[in-house]
């Protein structure tokens, strides 16, 4: 049978409550008669013998690109670059689909002789990968070959003598990627596709840049003409990125670019129920949903947290595309859209969101307030194409617990960012113009960044830009169960209940507003009309 | 009249201490504080003037008093019963010339008003804090009017002050601007005393009412590059930012905003940097702890806030070779070339910063307990500054004759 597309469905007064995600839970809300209720297309089939079509993609490649055992010559420099940790959500089962195209790629170059390889996790300006996450997205086997010998690196965006220059954009934008991958022979760059944003151009116009580079598109002026950064029509994010990408092409830098898309199949056996449409939960369901709730409501956070971030998702492979990258990445759009896209009619007064424990950076994490906010007014927010799932100046209720808790290894600068950037102004023009420079060059936060597992200093900022162009739109953003502290200092309003949620939001979007439930994860990006 | 008196004895005290652990303030109700009925203080000497007081105000020294918290080290320099109140703003009562004006005690019971003559090096240079006599002359012993058996102390209906003691007060200053007069001359003199600040980075920690006066001094005459202050409570966090703060952050993040504005590494438990100068106006091992941390090598602590009994790791003293001082009370400063009586910069400063909006509480001398309770905990109630309110007390009291 299959799959079944996503789809919109009016609540009626025979509608089962909906589930909605709240962090490290979640809850099921009986939502007003008449709410739209977005759903997200059943997982399309995995590709059964992946192994076999990696191959074959690297054999046939898209666009102009010669197959890739032609590229490859005895020695020639060679650059593996791969997706970091903030990629698939949650982490995926092993094998990862890294490791499979990695080890088809290393098969190759072997064979043609090629012996100057190496590894590079493409880090931007996330937090290096600890030796598990590596060892999970490559495989020992990998690991074992590469890291020893120091051929397994972390781009390093800080490290000078390892950057290179390679010019501005016609927009006068600076290029600057790692010098080891610049100098190489060939970038084989190993991509997850989850969303639209990802992959093409980006991959290491933005994966292997410096801040110097970083800064011409991850900023509020892109990110507000960017509607959304989902779509790549529409988009100033992409664009910038397109031309830095063709820049380095155009300076020799030879890309051979291998993209992935996955299934929506996100959630393990014992959490199926959660991509269940719930008026076809088992009786089986709704018992491990009463045990898992109960369970939880018990547990202390950081149990919960190691039992979700534990969790690993069943995805299975739906495509593959090697070559040029543009001519890929067209496929690799097709691919994601093919899973996630759901036509809607329409914006509505009111947006609502289940807000999961996961987003790109806080795997193996605390999701904090600012991270939150990006992965409800970023990520949620603009998964759309056409426009906003919610009419300007309408409102946002997230559901998420939204803790004033903080992983001072991973996001050492966020403390502060939140603690006394947010305490000033929660204006995203503002904080990037007053405080920007100074947290992005703060020389503790480049040690960690550079020695630790931190995100860059520059980080929170760039979370908190994700959210400007939802800002930007928003009469209203609520979270319900909150740390009301938390989410004032998020500039935000707290409400303990959904129906309190409804009734702040009344003086933006009447007594009787429409409202639309993206019920997210599973992923989905919403066509609408 | 009327007055709270501080007697010696070893059982109160002891009480004292337990009740002031489990809250502050609470030492009131069980140690050797007492309202008491009294005959007013007899005049030392003919020149010595009668003074009613009007606000008294509670200070962080009289509640570690009251709590039992006081260092033994003032105990040869205070004489029992003694009547706390060193915070004045009174009447001149006793007949005399300007009968009736309204003056505030600067309490430092020194050589000229212990009729020593010659006067010690810390009074002829005018820095009478730095009196090396006041447990001697014709006094009892006392470091300032408020710990002296002989003149009486704020807290009460009546005291006597040498002429050497009394300020006027100018016409159209309130009585609860003139009470703040006596704490911000001690937070002028602590950043008067700091050396130069002029561009530097400055923390202050604790913002109660040392802390909040010396960021009004700061920002009044020493021009710093930057102030961080670290905040407890909201209100307190309002009036830092309002009185010269340039970023106020919880005390818990003091130290990273100080590393932050440095550009320092963090070393552990202390930074790389650290700030030029930190003021710590809270005075308790853990801020003494943390000013160590947060200062940078060869920079300066000032100590404000009242220590007492603290036990502190002094290794990053020594490594770092920071400069360590005491700021109490005030004398003489010199500004722009020229000396001034600290109170004088005190009177302009609590004017033009109006910190008269520090007095948040007013009580008579019957709800003693419930003030010292207020003011023990005022940041948590919002407050900053409680005071005692003497202008319902029986005014003038019979003086003893002489």
């Amino acid at each position: 049978m299959s799959p079944r597309p996503g789809f919109v469905l009016e609540v009626d007064r025979s509608s089962p409550p909906s589930l909605l995600w709240h962090g490290e839970g979640f809850r099921l809300e009986r939502l007003p008669v008449g709410t739209r209720v977005v759903h997200p297309p059943e997982p399309l089939a995995a590709i059964e013998e992946p192994d076999e079509a990696i191959r074959h993609a690297l054999e046939h490649p898209q666009g102009d690109s010669a197959p890739l055992s032609a590229l490859l010559r005895p020695g020639m420099r060679l650059t593996i670059a791969f997706d970091d940790v903030s990629l698939p959500l949650p982490p995926m089962r092993a094998p990862d689909v890294r490791q499979r195209v990695i080890e088809a790629v290393l098969d190759t170059a072997a064979a043609a002789g090629v012996d100057d390889v190496v590894l590079m996790a493409a880090l931007a300006l996330h937090r290096r990968m600890t030796e598990p996450e590596l060892r999970h997205a490559l495989g020992d086997r990998i690991y074992d070959a590469f890291a020893p010998h120091g051929l397994l690196v972390q781009h390093d965006a800080e490290d000078p003598s390892n950057l290179e220059h390679l010019g501005q954009t016609e927009m006068g934008e600076d290029v600057e990627i790692n010098k080891r991958a610049a100098t190489s022979d060939l970038i084989v760059y190993v991509n997850i596709n989850l969303v639209a944003m990802d992959g093409g151009h980006k991959s290491v116009a933005t994966g292997l840049a410096s801040y110097r580079s970083l800064r011409h598109h991850h900023n509020v002026h892109t990110m507000v003409h960017s509607r959304s950064f989902m779509d790549q029509e529409r988009s100033e994010l992409h664009s910038s990125n397109w031309r830095m990408g063709r820049h380095l092409a155009a300076s020799g830098v030879k890309v051979f670019q291998i993209e992935t898309t996955l299934n929506n199949d996100t959630f393990p056996d014992p959490f199926r129920f959660l991509s269940r449409r719930e008026w076809e939960w088992t009786a089986r369901d709704r018992a491990t949903y009463l045990a898992t709730t109960a369970g939880l409501a018990r547990a202390p956070d950081r149990v919960k947290r190691t039992i979700f971030q534990s969790m690993r998702a069943p995805v299975g492979l739906t495509s593959v595309q090697a070559g040029e990258v543009e001519a890929v990445h067209r496929l690799t759009t097709a691919n994601v859209y093919r899973q996630q896209l759901v036509e809607v009619e329409g914006q509505s007064d009111v947006l609502l969101m289940g807000l999961p424990y996961i987003c790109p950076y806080n795997v193996n994490s605390i999701m904090n307030p600012i991270l939150v906010m990006c992965l409800g007014l970023g990520y949620f927010f603009n998964l759309y194409r056409g426009k906003p799932l919610v009419r300007p100046g309408g409102a946002l209720i997230m559901s998420h617990p939204t803790p004033w808790a903080f992983d001072p290894v991973f996001h050492p600068s966020y403390i502060d960012f939140f603690e006394q950037v947010l305490a000033e102004t929660t204006d995203p023009a503002e904080i990037e113009e007053k405080y920007e420079q100074s947290f992005a060059t703060d020389p503790w936060y480049i040690h960690l960044y550079r020695t630790g597992h931190a995100y860059h200093g520059v980080h929170p900022f760039y979370m908190w830009y994700w959210g400007a162009h939802a800002l930007d739109h928003l009469g209203r953003v609520i979270i319900v169960g909150g740390d009301p502290a938390a989410v004032r200092r998020l500039g935000f309003k707290s409400a303990s209940t959904l129906p309190d949620a409804l009734e702040m939001a009344e003086d933006v979007v009447g007594r009787h507003p429409s409202i639309t439930y993206l019920r997210c994860p599973p992923l989905l990006m919403a066509d609408v009309r | 009249m009327k007055a709270l008196q501080f007697d010696r004895s070893a059982a109160r005290y002891a009480l004292a201490r337990a009740a002031g652990e489990v809250v502050a303030g609470g030492g009131a109700r069980v140690g050797p504080l007492r309202l008491v009925e009294t005959e007013p203080p007899a005049l030392p000497g003919p020149e010595w003037r009668r003074v009613a007081p009007l606000l008294a105000g509670i200070c962080g020294s009289d509640l570690a008093t009251v709590d039992g918290r006081s260092s033994r080290y003032f105990e040869p320099i205070v004489s029992f019963p003694f009547v706390p109140g060193h915070e004045v703003v009174g009447e001149l009562a006793d007949g005399g010339p300007d009968d009736g004006a309204r003056v505030v005690i600067e309490p430092v019971l020194g050589c000229a008003a212990r009729a020593i003559e010659p006067p010690c090096p810390g009074c002829a240079s005018g820095h009478t804090g730095s009196c090396e006599r006041v447990a001697f002359g014709h006094l009892k012993p006392g470091l300032q009017t408020g710990f002296c058996s002989d003149v009486g102390g704020g807290w009460s209906a009546a005291l006597v002050a040498h002429p050497s003691q009394l300020h006027r007060v100018p016409d159209g200053m309130a009585d609860e601007e003139a009470v703040m007069v006596e704490p911000t001359a001690c937070a002028v003199h602590a950043a008067l005393s700091a050396g130069p600040l002029e561009g530097r980075t400055v923390a202050v920690l604790g913002a109660g009412t040392l802390g909040l006066t010396v960021l009004a001094a700061l920002r009044r005459f020493c021009l710093p590059g930057a102030v961080i202050a670290g905040a407890k409570h909201p209100e307190q966090r309002r009036l830092a930012a309002e009185l010269g703060a340039d970023e106020v952050v919880n005390p818990d993040g003091l130290a990273r905003a100080v590393r932050r504005r440095t550009r320092s590494l963090d070393v552990g438990p202390r930074l790389s940097g650290g700030a030029d100068v930190v003021f710590d106006c809270v005075g308790s091992a853990a801020s003494l702890t943390e000013a160590l941390g947060i200062v940078r090598p060869r920079g300066r602590v000032v100590m404000v806030g009242m220590p007492g009994s603290v036990r502190v790791d002094l290794t990053p003293l020594w490594h770092r070779e920071i400069e360590l001082v005491g700021a109490y009370a005030y004398g003489t400063e010199v500004t722009d070339g020229a000396a001034v009586r600290t109170f004088q910069l005190a009177f302009d400063l609590v004017r033009e910063a109006g910190l008269g909006r520090l007095v948040s509480a007013r009580y008579p001398l019957d709800r003693y307990t419930e003030a010292l309770a207020h003011a023990g905990n005022a940041g948590r109630r919002g407050a900053v500054k409680v005071v005692f309110d003497l202008r319902h007390e029986s005014r003038r009291p019979t003086w003893r004759t002489e």
